[in-house]
């Protein structure tokens, strides 16, 4: 199942990065093809405004995988950090950082992004940031897990006991050693923001039309539903195999990168 | 004057049942390329002793008083940062767990080099071709292929042997090994004891060896320390300790080697170690010795000599052949 799962992501990627360049300009209108089914010159059809569907599905990966990657990558730049310090020094900040986290947690994502996007404008920009946010409480809390196991470990001992500095006990014992369980929230984050791309972009707190997403395809789709079934077909599946696939390879990595698992 | 000196030193830790007293007031000296033994059974505050000179103790409960001094330094007062400079190159220290006591992220050869460039201010190729050197030194075949191993591709003694490598990487004036042989089996353990003979030998390292393990006494050091609830209660020349141990306790241990089990049965000392949160003014070992009289629960014994003015016991009635 992990290769499966690799496979999936492989493909996902290409369509990403390689997609938008075969496909050319995802706004080109074919008006002599309006909703039309999928035919050798459209292969999956076209939209009311005569748009290639192909050519949509295809860019609207890059913008899936832009908010799925960089939303976790803001949450992991910000997270681990606050994650590693908390833990590590404990004292009066790591109480303080919980609470926070806390907090965080308890407040509803959708809230927060419709504020976001009042403030902001609906745009990649905050799509990323409001999920990037709500990835945060998640790579604190299981980077100050890890760091309060590893902080306790003979070899931190033996780093202090050798005269390392605080700073260098952090990056080169307590980080490292601390990565597998978040490479694994990676692969699950990622998926979980690409849904919330697709979610926000549906509700027109994401990007804006006629910049194609599977989300905003989605919005358009469902007003066609009875004409024109597989205007939201694709990108449905789209959102479904890619999810499916970052969940795989993270359970495949999961298995390898954690050794109580065992094989 | 010695090269380390320990004085009056008393280790309480703030617990939730009170003060502990893990030592006692102790006074030690160290001489240059000396090998000397802390023994006791656990909980008695060797370990403690000995991690109170490079300040290993966990810094909010731990209250020490006393003096600890490196050639004529005071280490209690020291800053914290430079007390960071002391570990790893003036005091090293050898974990009892080998097994867990590397990084399991970096290569050996790394975790080395990281001391070298730490505290002799050595480069990247300088350091890596020293390392090679270092894991040589204790006796590691094919150091050169061995530096770009990970510690989970080495087994129990190649580790220690690594983790000795690394604390004496800087040519330490003092090392510090608590417990180095307990975890290893018994073949490792000669030779990762002829490691310590041998630096001591060849870089004239004083070295604190911690240990419960008698046998690993007589094999190694050159003077000896028995402890007994944070208290030194022997202390001598090894060969005169073996030879003529005084207070009961010191008779105890050595009554319960396997070597001096009577008809296959092992010989133990009767009773519990006391309270470590009393301290009343009575020999603490009275409750459990066999030569106890009344005066032994009026006041607490002080370290006198001897047959030998080396050979210190705190006992009113000391034992063996005198």
């Amino acid at each position: 199942m992990p290769m499966a799962g690799l496979v999936l992501v492989a493909g996902f990627l290409l369509l990403a990065l390689l997609g938008p360049v075969l496909t050319g300009d995802p706004s080109a209108q074919d008006y002599n093809a309006t909703l039309a089914p999928p035919s050798g010159t459209h292969p999956l059809g076209t939209d009311d405004l005569g748009r290639d569907a192909l050519a949509r599905i295809a860019h609207g990966a890059q913008v899936s995988l832009q908010a799925g990657v960089l939303s976790t990558l803001l949450a992991m730049v910000v997270g681990i950090p606050i994650g590693l310090v908390a833990g590590f020094y404990r004292r009066w900040l790591d109480p303080v950082v919980m609470r926070l986290v806390d907090v965080t947690l308890a407040f509803p994502f959708l809230v927060f992004a419709v504020g976001l996007a009042a403030i902001i404008g609906p745009s990649l920009k905050g799509v990323v940031l409001a999920l990037g946010f709500s990835q945060l409480p998640a790579v604190v809390r299981i980077t100050r897990g890890e760091v309060l196991a590893i902080r306790e470990m003979d070899y931190v001992a033996a780093a202090i006991a050798d005269g390392a500095s605080d700073r260098h006990i952090l990056l080169r014992y307590v980080l490292p050693n601390c990565s597998s369980p978040l490479i694994v929230q990676a692969t699950v984050a990622i998926p979980a923001a690409i849904i919330g791309e697709s979610t926000l972009s549906f509700l027109g707190l994401g990007v804006q039309p006629p910049t194609p997403s599977w989300g905003v395809m989605l919005t358009t789709a469902q007003q066609y539903l009875d004409v024109a079934p597989w205007l939201a077909i694709w990108p449905g599946l789209m959102i479904a195999l890619a999810t499916l696939g970052f969940n795989l390879l993270g359970d495949g990595l999961r298995d390898v990168l954690d050794p109580r698992s065992g094989r | 004057m010695s090269l380390l000196e320990i004085t009056d030193l008393t280790v309480d830790f703030d617990t939730e049942d009170g003060l502990v007293q893990a030592v006692r007031g102790i006074s030690l000296d160290l001489g240059e390329g000396e090998i000397l033994a802390l023994c006791g059974e656990s909980g008695c505050g060797k370990s403690v002793t000995a991690m109170s000179v490079p300040r290993l103790l966990p810094p909010d409960t731990t209250r020490l008083s006393g003096s600890v001094k490196l050639d004529g330094r005071e280490l209690t007062t020291l800053p914290e940062s430079r007390m960071r400079q002391i570990r790893g190159k003036d005091v090293s220290v050898v974990f009892q767990e080998p097994m867990t006591s590397l990084n399991p992220s970096f290569t050996v050869g790394y975790q080395i080099t990281e001391v070298l460039r730490r505290h002799e201010g050595l480069s990247r190729k300088a350091a890596g071709a020293r390392a090679v050197e270092l894991l040589e030194l204790v006796g590691i075949p094919l150091p050169a292929r061995r530096v770009k191993e990970y510690p989970h591709q080495l087994s129990g003694g190649m580790r220690q042997r690594v983790m000795i490598a690394i604390a004496v990487a800087c040519s330490p004036r003092v090392l510090i090994a608590d417990e180095p042989t307990t975890a290893l089996d018994v073949t490792i353990q000669a030779g990762v004891l002829d490691v310590f003979r041998d630096l001591r030998d060849r870089l004239g390292t004083a070295v604190i060896l911690i240990t419960h393990d008698l046998g690993v006494v007589a094999d190694i050091a050159d003077r000896a320390v028995v402890m007994y609830a944070g208290r030194a209660v022997e202390q001598a020349p090894v060969a005169e300790l073996f030879a003529r141990p005084r207070h009961p306790y010191t008779l105890g241990l050595m009554n319960a080697l396997p070597s001096a089990a009577v008809n296959g049965r092992l010989a133990e000392i009767p009773g519990m170690v006391p309270s470590p949160l009393t301290d009343p003014d009575e020999c603490a070992f009275q409750a459990r010795c066999g030569r106890a009289q009344p005066d032994c629960r009026l006041r607490r014994p002080t370290l006198e000599p001897q047959l030998l003015d080396a050979h210190l016991a705190a006992c009113f009635h000391p034992g063996g052949q005198s």
